[in-house]
């Protein structure tokens, strides 16, 4: 695999296909078709806000805190959506593999630009609840393209991982579930960081701000629904080094993707 | 000669077959803490080289498990060999199978898009060709339907259109040949007709068919225990093959009867000769005639003996069946005696054998049988291998 033909012609062809077919085939005969790609997420919503806004009130006193938990559930459903689909993606398209050559990582590509078709989809139906919320976008919001990019770097870098490993290891999915359950908890998404704040403490939130994703979802929240609004890891500590570890781990986990990915592709089409 | 198109050179491929189910993260750790292997490993190719010159036509023959399959996946740059190299000077497109990446739940129009991408189209190059491959396939009022809607020929009609719009400089065939109706298979043999004129494609064939080999290739190799056997002219390399066969149905036999071949027979031939131009040799000029002498010898006397001898070629196919019954002749045989027989060499070139009975004909006893007597070679020119048999003919104008 050379880094010139990353994108050559042929794979970005092979690429466009296949992502076209994924998203063909999701709503086929069902009668909405793709109106569900924005109904799904408006009906979702909907449960959300009844049960933790609601009932549960747990925003109480957050200012836009439904825009702020809407926007986090699509955030980590595409995490998850990429990730999973991605590990999946290699064995899945294991007879195509075993049929033609061609460069592995367009089959996790593709299965992420599937979870990315589906993100736009949902980020429409957010920030139409967010213009009825009374959120104002600021120029902070043209940070927002930045950090979903980085979000898809750190989500694309796992599936890869994660689908190299997959066609040795299969007991991965299994475990991955468990993995996401609890990555779900230690994110803030259905729940504010000040309330980990107000009850365990400063130190509480630190911890759980070294967490990437944890970074990148306030930072998303902040840059959309406003910093007076949303807890950031800038706003608990001005330590170079603290803010700099989520990072690190991040660039870490796409060295070793890659460098994993690369090495075991050529295997990919026998082992599977 | 012309340019190296893909050079294979000491490939060797092994597989390892996990013992058990071995894709669980609690066997790696068992077995790695038992330093136990959990894989046996299975040698598929071993030292295989060859050069597929540009413009061949090129077949790859062996019997099912030879590894042929495997050599091919490494050609097409699907499996990676685990010693040696494979060059190939070109663009490659390999056809393990038709239709790769087809989906049932897409329509026919789609499919073909789809297809088309993974054998290296772009979609308006699909666009500029679609009506063609829609025509070839005959398939026009169905292009918007499903492709699980299609008969399994339609879906292979389909694909086959496709793929031979590929205009990549090697194409990679695995028994392609092996689907499809009458019409269909008369579709495939034009296409292989014109790329085999055509000297800029280069063919690797990989088929059972050793009638495809002798039609189509102008060389082929035979891989047997991942191991190249024979190279070559596509007729030798498919005699080889048939060889094997033959050769392993002999075992077969003498396994099952070993005494037979012991078996004190009434009557002893004690030569079996070839005679051309009165002089005894197994290798036999082409077109010019020969005969079978047969010295046999018998303590007891037969007063009507039938002899009959069959002339069978490589591939099985009896060539002649003669016995003395045809001459309304019966023989008298008692203590020696030889039998000729002039045959008429109307053979092609070739390998062929001989199978040898007598019988009594007053009490039916069977007094010799010997399957594959004799082998023998019909070596001659180029001219030979036209048709299966040479007659001599006469050409006049009135």
């Amino acid at each position: 695999m050379k880094v010139s033909n990353i994108l050559s012609k042929r794979n970005k062809v092979l690429l466009r296909e296949l992502v076209i077919t994924d998203f063909k085939l999701r709503y086929q005969d069902s009668v909405l078709g793709y109106a569900w790609s924005l109904l799904k997420p408006l009906f979702l919503f909907a449960i959300m806000y009844v049960v933790f806004v609601h009932f549960l009130r747990f925003g109480k006193g957050v200012p836009h805190f439904t825009s702020t938990l809407l926007l986090g559930i699509v955030l980590w459903t595409f995490f998850t959506e990429t990730v999973a689909q991605g590990m999946q993606s290699i064995v899945g398209r294991g007879d195509l593999l075993r049929k033609i050559n061609f460069p592995k990582y367009i089959i996790v590509v593709s299965a992420s630009l599937s979870a990315l078709i589906n993100l736009v989809f949902n980020l429409v139906v957010v920030f139409i609840i967010m213009a009825v919320d009374g959120v104002h976008l600021g120029w902070h919001a043209l940070l927002f393209p930045v950090t979903l990019l980085i979000l898809y770097g750190c989500s694309l870098s796992l599936a890869f991982l994660l689908s190299a490993l997959y066609v040795k290891y299969r007991d991965l999915a299994p475990i991955w579930e468990i993995v996401t359950q609890a990555l779900f908890y230690v994110t803030p998404i259905i729940y504010p960081i000040q309330t980990v704040i107000s009850y365990g403490g400063e130190l509480a939130g630190k911890i759980l701000m070294l967490n990437p994703l944890a970074v990148l979802f306030q930072n998303a929240r902040a840059e959309v629904v406003g910093h007076e609004n949303v807890v950031t890891a800038g706003q608990l500590s001005s330590n170079v080094i603290y803010l700099l570890i989520p990072y690190a781990l991040m660039i870490i986990v796409a060295i070793l993707a890659i460098t994993y990915f690369r090495s075991r592709s050529s295997k990919f089409a026998e082992e599977i | 000669m012309g340019d190296v198109a893909v050079e294979v050179k000491n490939v060797s491929k092994s597989f390892r077959l996990p013992n058990e189910k071995n894709s669980s993260l609690k066997s790696a750790i068992v077995n790695f803490r038992h330093h136990k292997k959990g894989y046996t490993e299975q040698r598929v190719l071993r030292n295989v080289s060859f050069d597929i010159e540009k413009g061949d036509f090129f077949g790859i023959v062996g019997r099912n498990g030879s590894g042929k399959s495997t050599l091919l996946k490494i050609i097409s740059e699907i499996y990676k060999p685990e010693k040696g190299v494979v060059n190939i000077h070109g663009s490659l497109t390999p056809f393990i199978e038709l239709g790769v990446g087809f989906n049932p739940e897409l329509t026919g129009r789609e499919n073909v898009f789809l297809n088309g991408a993974l054998l290296g189209f772009s979609r308006s190059e699909v666009e500029d060709i679609y009506d063609e491959i829609v025509e070839f396939a005959e398939l026009g009022k169905f292009m918007d339907q499903k492709l699980k809607n299609y008969s399994s020929g339609m879906q292979v009609r389909l694909a086959f259109s496709v793929a031979i719009r590929a205009r990549s400089d090697i194409l990679v065939l695995d028994e392609v040949l092996a689907v499809g109706d009458e019409a269909f298979q008369r579709k495939c043999d034009n296409y292989f007709n014109s790329i085999k004129k055509d000297k800029s494609k280069t063919v690797i064939l990989v088929t059972h068919s050793m009638d495809a080999v002798r039609r189509f290739c102008n060389k082929a190799v035979l891989i047997m225990d991942g191991e190249v056997v024979k190279s070559g002219s596509p007729d030798r390399v498919a005699n080889a093959y048939s060889d094997i066969f033959i050769k392993e149905a002999r075992q077969q036999e003498s396994k099952e009867s070993t005494n037979k071949d012991d078996y004190n027979w009434p009557v002893v031939v004690k030569k079996f000769n070839l005679v051309q131009n009165s002089e005894k040799s197994d290798t036999i000029a082409f077109k010019k005639d020969f005969s079978v002498e047969i010295d046999i010898h018998s303590s007891h006397q037969y007063n009507e003996v039938i002899c009959a001898i069959d002339i069978v070629d490589a591939a099985g196919r009896v060539m002649l069946n003669t016995s003395t019954r045809e001459n309304k002749e019966k023989l008298k045989i008692k203590d020696s005696a030889i039998l000729k027989i002039d045959i008429e060499n109307i053979f092609s070139e070739g390998e062929y054998y001989i199978n040898f009975a007598m019988k009594d004909d007053e009490t039916n006893e069977l007094l010799f049988k010997q399957p594959e007597i004799k082998r023998f070679n019909i070596v001659g020119n180029q001219m030979s291998k036209s048709s299966l048999t040479h007659p001599h003919v006469k050409w006049s104008v009135e």
